[in-house]
């Protein structure tokens, strides 16, 4: 079907143009990079730019680096490129593990994870492992940068807190000084292009810590502080997850729709929490470090 | 209108388009090439699977702008010598009916061999599982690609 909507079109080759782009066309110009959510939302018309910006010319947004103490993902990443990186295996391995259930590799061959956080749909598979692992969002404009912790990023579904005149340059994620692991789990009906229905994501640390993130069961995927000082009081165990799956139901609060009912997605947000709790601490006592320092 | 240029199945073209275009349709309407289909139009099936500087990529989610100075290769570029030994494999296990998704899943496959060729029957499954199949049930589709990595 061919887009009734007319745009033009930009392919900057320096961040700098790229900025200069933006601050003169605001909100009315809509960066692309991987495009499988920017072609398919203009296709629908919505929000549709009167200028689309393509970024995938910016060389200094396509590396993953681990320096100053973070691991770091720039802009262009995308997930077919994290499943084959060794430093986001070894040091955020649940973001590796949720990268490989991102619809189905001719997706992921072209999708980037910042584009996901961008398009912030409720559903998407990198918020819940950014979340746990306390990500930073670095965001430039034509005045400076602006670092956003990943728990402030998104505001609504399909909104972040990112400015018309601004540009993500690349996600950072803290090494973490204690040896931890984390697990994703996603609620689908099958592999291959499903959104999650809901999903989950933990981070357990060697000291009894443990960070708890929900997607798809809210407008914006979020930490669950109640649930982590839970589990730093009563620790991990059969009665204190039980207990966490009954306080479930006043932490979250899904919906139904076409792909499940919120009754079942929330009966399956506790499911996937045990089971996401269970691997992380199987994972944690494996002598390789999954992700984090010995 | 912008002029772009590509290589296509091994040859460098040229053609007009404007910036709201997608490349599916100017493979099958400009181009002439008319092995990748449109099936869901938002990237779900895989019909519209082409081979983008080595990646299977979805053509319905891709603006025919962003390929220039690439290199694409559809069937008609896989097959310009005759079946490949994947496609000959494929016919031989019956492996289509229809035949709709038959150009995305090979490419699909085509990915897999060039970059792994003896896969696991789960690496299999996992290339093409953005590739629908509505005849077959996939298992002749799947036979098919193992036999092929035996033979080697």
């Amino acid at each position: 079907m061919a887009i009734p909507y007319e745009f033009h079109y930009e392919k900057p080759l320096t961040l700098q143009a790229a900025l200069e782009l933006l601050d003169k066309h605001g909100e009315n110009s809509r960066l692309l990079a991987g495009g499988t959510d920017v072609a398919n939302e203009i296709r629908m018309g919505f929000r549709v730019p009167g200028l689309l910006i393509d970024i995938k010319g910016l060389e200094e947004l396509k590396a993953i680096r681990v320096t100053d103490g973070a691991l770091h993902i720039g802009a262009l990443v995308g997930f077919d490129t994290i499943r084959a990186s060794k430093p986001i295996r070894d040091h955020c391995h649940i973001l590796y593990e949720a990268a490989g259930l991102v619809a189905s590799p001719g997706v992921r061959n072209r999708a980037t994870m910042v584009g996901n956080i961008c398009s912030a749909v409720a559903c998407m598979d990198s918020a819940a492992p950014l979340l746990v692992h306390d990500a930073l969002v670095h965001c430039r404009s034509l005045g400076g940068e602006r670092v956003v912790p990943v728990a402030k990023w998104f505001v609504d579904n399909r909104k972040t807190c990112i400015g018309g005149r601004e540009l993500v340059t690349h996600v950072s994620i803290p090494l973490q000084e204690v040896k931890c692991a984390g697990a994703y789990q996603k609620m689908m009906r099958y592999t291959g292009e499903d959104l999650a229905a809901a999903n989950v994501g933990v981070l357990r640390f060697a000291d009894g810590r443990c960070h708890v993130a929900f997607g798809s069961v809210g407008p914006i995927p979020k930490r669950s502080p109640r649930l982590e000082k839970h589990f730093l009081e009563h620790g991990v165990n059969p009665e204190s997850i039980v207990r966490a799956r009954e306080m479930l139901e006043k932490l979250i609060k899904p919906i139904s729709d076409v792909r499940a009912s919120k009754e079942y997605r929330m009966h399956m947000a506790g499911v996937m929490l045990e089971r996401a709790l269970i691997a992380a601490g199987e994972r944690l006592k494996m002598p390789r470090v999954i992700a984090g320092k010995e | 209108m912008k002029k772009i240029s590509f290589t296509l199945n091994g040859e460098r073209r040229q053609v007009h388009v404007s910036p709201n275009e997608i490349l599916l349709e100017v493979l099958r309407y400009k181009m002439g090439v008319k092995s990748p289909k449109s099936g869901c139009d938002s990237g779900d099936c895989g019909a519209c699977t082409v081979i983008l500087d080595g990646k299977a990529v979805r053509s319905c989610l891709i603006f025919a702008v962003e390929v220039d100075g690439q290199e694409i290769l559809t069937l008609e570029g896989l097959s310009a010598d005759g079946l490949s030994p994947l496609q000959q494999a494929l016919l031989e296990k019956n492996a289509f009916q229809c035949g709709y998704c038959a150009p995305g899943m090979i490419l699909s496959a085509h990915e897999l061999l060039s970059n792994k060729p003896h896969p696991t029957e789960g690496e299999i499954k996992e290339a093409i599982s953005g590739n629908l199949c509505r005849c077959t049930g996939y298992q002749p589709i799947i036979d098919a690609i193992k036999s092929l990595t035996q033979k080697r």
